[in-house]
C-alpha cells in the first residue's frame, strides 16, 4: 500500500534540462516544488575521473541502467516483431541528475523560424502534393515571435559562446550572445576558407561550453572552457559546460523551495476526470511506494520516456498508425545524421586530441527552406559541420576507404592518420511519418513490470535522399580543404541500424500544437486530456531540424514555467 | 617538524611512492621521479628500492581457467592490432589481460544490459542489435573453443602456433561468418567483441590492464588524461607533442 504524502505546489518527474528549469523557475517565483529523478544525486566532485574513455564513453557510465528495463524494443516496421534495444548503441539516455544535460556536447542552436510553421511554410513554398505519402508535417502551434525570447532566455542563462549566422536568411539576432564564439583553430579556419571560397556563409558553432568565466543572471559563476576534449559522455569537471548539476538545479535548491528526491522512479501519473492528483512512485532504495500530491504535475523525463509515462498512466489517447487516430506516440523523429566525409590529409598534423564539444564551425546554407528543393526529392535539410571534439583515442581510428578493418595495414594507417583526420558531418532533419511511432511493447517488461516503449522505426526516401545530398555537401567542402583523400558517407543509406550510434537526439511523441486531433500538449506544454499535466521535452518536437535540440526544448521549458505560473492564477485551458 | 611542514612533506613522499610505482617497469632512474616531484636526494635513493620491487601485479587471470585459453585469445588480438616498426602490438601491450579482465566483470556478465529474455536470435535482422541468450564471457568461451577447432581441423595445431597467415585466414572467415561457433551467437558477433575490446586493451588507461606503459597511446601521440595545456595549444598550428599520463597521476 502506497504511502501518501502531503500536498505540494508542483511535483516533477526527472531532474535534467526540463526538470531544472522547471524547478528554478517556479522555485525562484515561490513554489513549492518536489523533484523525482530515478537515478543517483550528482556534483562536480563526482566528475574527478571523467578523463576515462573506456568507462565514460565505452562502458556508458552516465547513462541508463538498462539492466532494469531503462530501454526500448525496436522494428522495423509494423508487420515485424519488437526486439529490445539490449546495449547501447544509436542513442544514449541519460539517468542520475542533470540526465542527459549532463553528458552533452554543448551544441547550441535555436531552431529556425519556418521549423514552428512547417506544414503551412512547405505548401506556402511548393504546394501540398511536395509532401510525399505517409508524411505528417505539422505546425507547432507557436510562432517565431512567440518563442525568442524564451531562446534569449536561455542563452544567457547557458551562458551560450557564439555569432551570429551569417547567411542572409538568418534571424538576425536581436542581443549578441553572452559570450564571443569559442576559439579558432587550424580545423575551423581551413573549413571557413573551403567554405567560404564555395560561396557558402561559415559561422561559428555556437557552444554552451564557456569561451571565457561568465556569471549568469541567476548568480551562478562558472570557469572557462579548458579544451581538455571530455564532453560528450563525460561530466565536465570545470563546470565550464552547461549542465543543469551546475546551472538550473542549485538556484532551485537555493531558494528553500525545492526538495529532491533521487532513486525516485515515478510509474504512473494519477488523475481521474482532466485532471492529476499527483504521481505513483517507488523509492528504488527500499522498493516502498509513495503517492506524491500535488497541484500541477510537470512529466520532464527524457523525451521519449515521456511517451511511455503518458500511456502507462492510461493519459491522452494512444496514437493508432492504422487509423491515424490518436496522439501519445505519433510522430516520432530522429536525427539524419548519415551524410558525411571523412577527410585525410597526408602531410598535416592538427592537435586533435584537443577539443570541446561545441568546438566548431558550420553552414546553414542547406538547412530548413532556405534552399530550393524544387527538384530534390527530400524537403528540409542539414547543417553541416567540421567539429574539433577531441580525438580520444578508442573511438577514433579512421582509415581511407579500402583499408582493411583490422591487422597491420588498419594499425599502420590508423595511426598514420590519427591527428590528421578531420571529419565534416551533415545533422540532418528528420520529418515525421505516418508509420514511425511509438507505443507500449506486448512482451518485454522492465524490472518493476512495466511494458517496455516499442519503438517502429525506419528511414525514408525522404532520409535517403538527404544523406546522399549533404554527404555530397560536405566531401565537396572537404576536398576544398585540401584532404588527400575522402570518404564519403551517406551514399547507400539502407535500414535504421540502432548497433552504431547516431545522435541521442529523439523527438515527439507528446507533441505540441493547436489541434488536439494532432498535438498531446498545446502551446504552453499543458496537457489537451488533463489541464494541470505539463510535459515538457523534445518530444514536444512535431519533427526535428537539422539542429540539436538542446536549445529549443530549454526555450519551451521556459515558456512552460511562466504557462504554469499563469495556470496557478486562473486556472483552466491555456488556450 | 610543526604540523604545517608535515602537511607539505608528507604528501611529496606519497606521491613519490605512487610515482615509482606507476612508472616502474620502465627505465626510470631516480633523476626522473626526483625531478618531478622536487629532486630531493632522499627520494633518488628510494626510487631505485621501488623499481626493483616492480612487478605487473595485473598480468594474471581472473576470468580464464586455463592459460591455454588466455595463449589464444592473446594470438588472436595481436592480429587484430599486430606488433609493427610504429610499435608493440596487443601482445606486448597487455592485451589479453586486460580482456581476462574485462571478461571477469560487468561488461563480461552483461551486468548494465537488458538481458532478458524471450530471445529471438533467428528471427532477429542484425540492425535490431545483439539478441543472443550468451553472456559476453559466454561468447569469447564459444569464440575460443571455434579458434582452436579450426586450428585443429585445418592445420592440425594450436591456434597460437599457426603462422600469421593461417590465424588472418581463421579470423577472416570468423569474421564473415564462414564458420559457426557453438552457440546461438553468430561467429561475426564473437569477432566484433573481440575487435573492440582488442582495441580498448591498447587504448584504455591503463589502469585497466592493457596499454603497457601507456605505449598505446605514445603510438598515436596522444597524451592520455594529460589535458593541462591543451587550451593553450588547441589553436596553434604546429602540432605539439604532449607526453601522456595516466589517470593514476590524478591520485596523487
Amino acid at each position: 500500500m502506497a504511502k501518501t504524502l502531503p500536498k505540494v505546489d508542483v511535483v516533477v518527474v526527472g531532474v535534467g534540462w526540463g526538470g531544472g528549469i522547471i524547478s528554478s523557475e517556479l522555485t525562484k517565483a515561490g513554489l513549492k516544488v518536489v523533484g523525482l529523478e530515478k537515478g543517483k544525486p550528482r556534483t562536480t566532485a563526482d566528475y574527478f575521473m571523467s578523463h576515462d574513455e573506456l568507462r565514460y564513453s565505452q562502458r556508458y557510465e552516465s547513462m541508463a541502467d538498462m539492466a532494469n528495463g531503462r530501454t526500448v524494443t525496436f522494428r522495423h516496421d509494423m508487420k515485424k516483431r519488437a526486439l529490445p534495444y539490449r546495449e547501447w548503441g544509436s542513442f544514449l539516455i541519460g539517468e542520475g541528475l542533470g540526465g542527459s544535460g549532463m553528458h552533452w556536447n554543448g551544441q547550441t542552436y535555436r531552431f529556425l523560424p519556418e521549423d514552428f510553421q512547417l506544414k503551412s511554410e512547405i505548401i506556402k513554398k511548393y504546394g501540398e502534393k511536395k509532401m510525399p505519402e505517409g508524411m505528417q508535417v505539422e505546425d507547432w502551434g507557436i510562432t517565431w515571435d512567440e518563442i525568442e525570447p524564451y531562446f534569449e532566455k536561455w542563452e544567457a542563462m547557458a551562458g551560450v559562446s557564439g555569432e551570429q549566422d551569417p547567411h542572409p536568411a538568418a534571424v538576425k539576432r536581436k542581443k549578441d550572445y553572452p559570450n564571443p564564439p569559442m576559439k579558432e583553430t587550424p580545423v575551423t579556419k581551413m573549413f571557413k576558407e573551403a567554405a567560404t571560397k564555395l560561396g557558402y556563409h561559415p559561422y561559428h558553432m555556437p557552444s554552451s561550453n564557456l569561451s571565457q568565466q561568465y556569471t549568469n543572471p541567476d548568480g551562478i559563476a562558472r570557469a572557462a572552457c579548458q579544451y581538455c576534449a571530455f564532453c560528450e559522455r563525460f561530466g565536465c569537471e570545470f563546470g565550464a559546460k552547461a549542465d543543469p548539476v551546475v546551472t538550473v538545479i542549485p538556484v532551485a535548491q537555493k531558494t528553500g523551495n525545492f526538495e529532491l528526491r533521487t532513486y525516485s522512479q515515478v510509474t504512473r501519473i494519477l488523475h481521474k476526470d482532466g485532471k492529476a492528483s499527483g504521481v505513483l512512485y517507488v523509492d528504488l532504495k527500499t522498493g516502498e511506494e509513495f503517492i506524491q500530491e500535488a497541484d500541477v504535475v510537470v512529466v520532464t523525463t527524457y523525451v521519449i520516456e515521456n511517451t511511455r509515462l503518458l500511456l502507462l498512466s492510461k493519459l491522452g489517447v494512444p496514437y493508432d498508425p492504422t487509423t491515424g487516430k490518436g496522439v501519445v506516440g505519433r510522430n516520432y523523429t530522429y536525427q539524419v545524421y548519415l551524410g558525411n566525409a571523412y577527410g585525410f590529409f597526408d602531410d598535416k598534423e592538427f592537435n586533435l586530441y584537443a577539443g570541446a564539444g561545441a568546438l566548431g564551425a558550420q553552414i546553414d546554407d542547406f538547412n530548413g527552406l532556405r534552399f530550393d528543393h524544387s527538384d530534390l526529392n527530400f524537403l528540409h535539410g542539414a547543417t553541416i559541420h567540421i567539429t574539433q571534439l577531441g580525438d580520444r583515442p578508442i573511438l577514433n581510428n579512421h582509415v581511407p576507404e579500402g583499408t582493411p578493418a583490422w591487422g597491420e595495414d588498419f594499425k599502420k594507417q590508423s595511426l598514420k592518420y590519427a591527428n590528421s583526420t578531420l571529419v565534416i558531418k551533415a545533422q540532418g532533419a528528420s520529418l515525421p511519418f505516418r508509420d514511425n511511432y511509438l507505443d507500449l511493447d506486448p512482451t518485454y517488461k522492465d524490472a518493476v513490470g512495466d511494458p517496455l516503449l516499442r519503438m517502429t522505426f525506419n528511414w525514408k526516401e525522404q532520409d535517403r535522399a538527404l544523406s546522399k545530398f549533404m554527404g555530397e555537401k560536405a566531401a565537396e567542402i572537404m576536398k576544398a580543404m585540401g584532404a588527400n583523400k575522402v570518404n564519403q558517407g551517406g551514399k547507400n543509406v539502407k535500414d535504421y541500424d540502432i548497433r552504431n550510434y547516431q545522435s541521442t537526439h529523439m523527438n515527439g511523441g507528446t507533441t505540441m500544437g493547436n489541434d488536439p486531433s494532432m498535438s498531446v500538449v498545446n502551446p504552453w506544454l499543458q496537457m489537451w486530456d488533463a489541464e494541470n499535466v505539463f510535459v515538457v521535452g523534445a518530444g514536444n518536437f512535431q519533427h526535428n531540424s537539422g539542429y540539436n535540440p538542446t536549445a529549443t526544448v530549454a526555450a519551451l521549458a521556459y515558456r512552460a514555467a511562466e504557462g504554469i505560473l499563469k495556470y496557478r492564477e486562473k486556472g483552466g485551458s491555456l488556450v | 617538524m610543526s604540523e604545517k611542514d608535515k602537511a607539505v612533506s608528507n604528501p611529496s613522499r606519497r606521491n613519490f611512492v605512487k610515482t615509482g610505482a606507476a612508472l616502474a617497469g620502465t627505465a626510470i632512474v631516480g633523476g626522473i621521479v626526483g625531478n618531478l616531484i622536487g629532486g630531493k636526494q632522499v627520494v633518488e635513493k628510494e626510487t631505485e628500492k621501488v623499481v626493483e620491487q616492480s612487478v605487473q601485479y595485473t598480468s594474471a587471470m581472473m576470468f580464464f581457467t586455463d592459460p591455454n585459453d588466455l595463449k589464444v585469445i592473446e594470438a588472436a588480438a595481436e592480429r587484430i592490432y599486430p606488433e609493427t616498426e610504429e610499435g608493440p602490438g596487443a601482445k606486448a601491450l597487455g592485451v589479453a589481460y586486460y580482456i581476462d579482465h574485462q571478461l571477469a566483470g560487468a561488461w563480461g556478465n552483461n551486468v548494465k544490459e537488458y538481458h532478458v529474455g524471450p530471445f529471438y536470435e533467428t528471427e532477429a535482422v542484425p540492425e535490431q542489435g545483439y539478441q543472443t541468450r550468451m553472456k559476453r564471457n559466454e561468447v569469447f568461451v564459444s569464440g575460443i573453443e571455434l579458434l582452436r577447432n579450426e586450428a585443429q581441423s585445418r592445420y592440425q595445431k594450436k591456434f597460437d602456433e599457426l603462422a600469421k597467415e593461417e590465424q588472418i585466414a581463421i579470423l577472416q572467415d570468423v569474421e564473415a561468418d564462414k564458420v559457426k561457433l557453438h552457440g546461438t551467437a553468430p561467429a561475426s558477433y564473437f569477432f566484433r567483441l573481440l575487435k573492440q575490446a582488442t582495441i580498448e586493451g591498447v587504448y584504455a588507461d591503463p589502469m585497466y590492464g592493457g596499454n603497457k606503459d601507456m605505449q598505446g597511446w605514445k603510438m598515436k601521440k596522444y597524451p592520455g588524461a594529460n589535458t593541462s595545456q591543451y587550451a593553450k595549444v588547441v589553436d596553434q598550428d604546429k602540432f605539439v607533442e604532449i607526453q601522456p599520463e595516466s589517470l593514476n597521476k590524478h591520485m596523487m
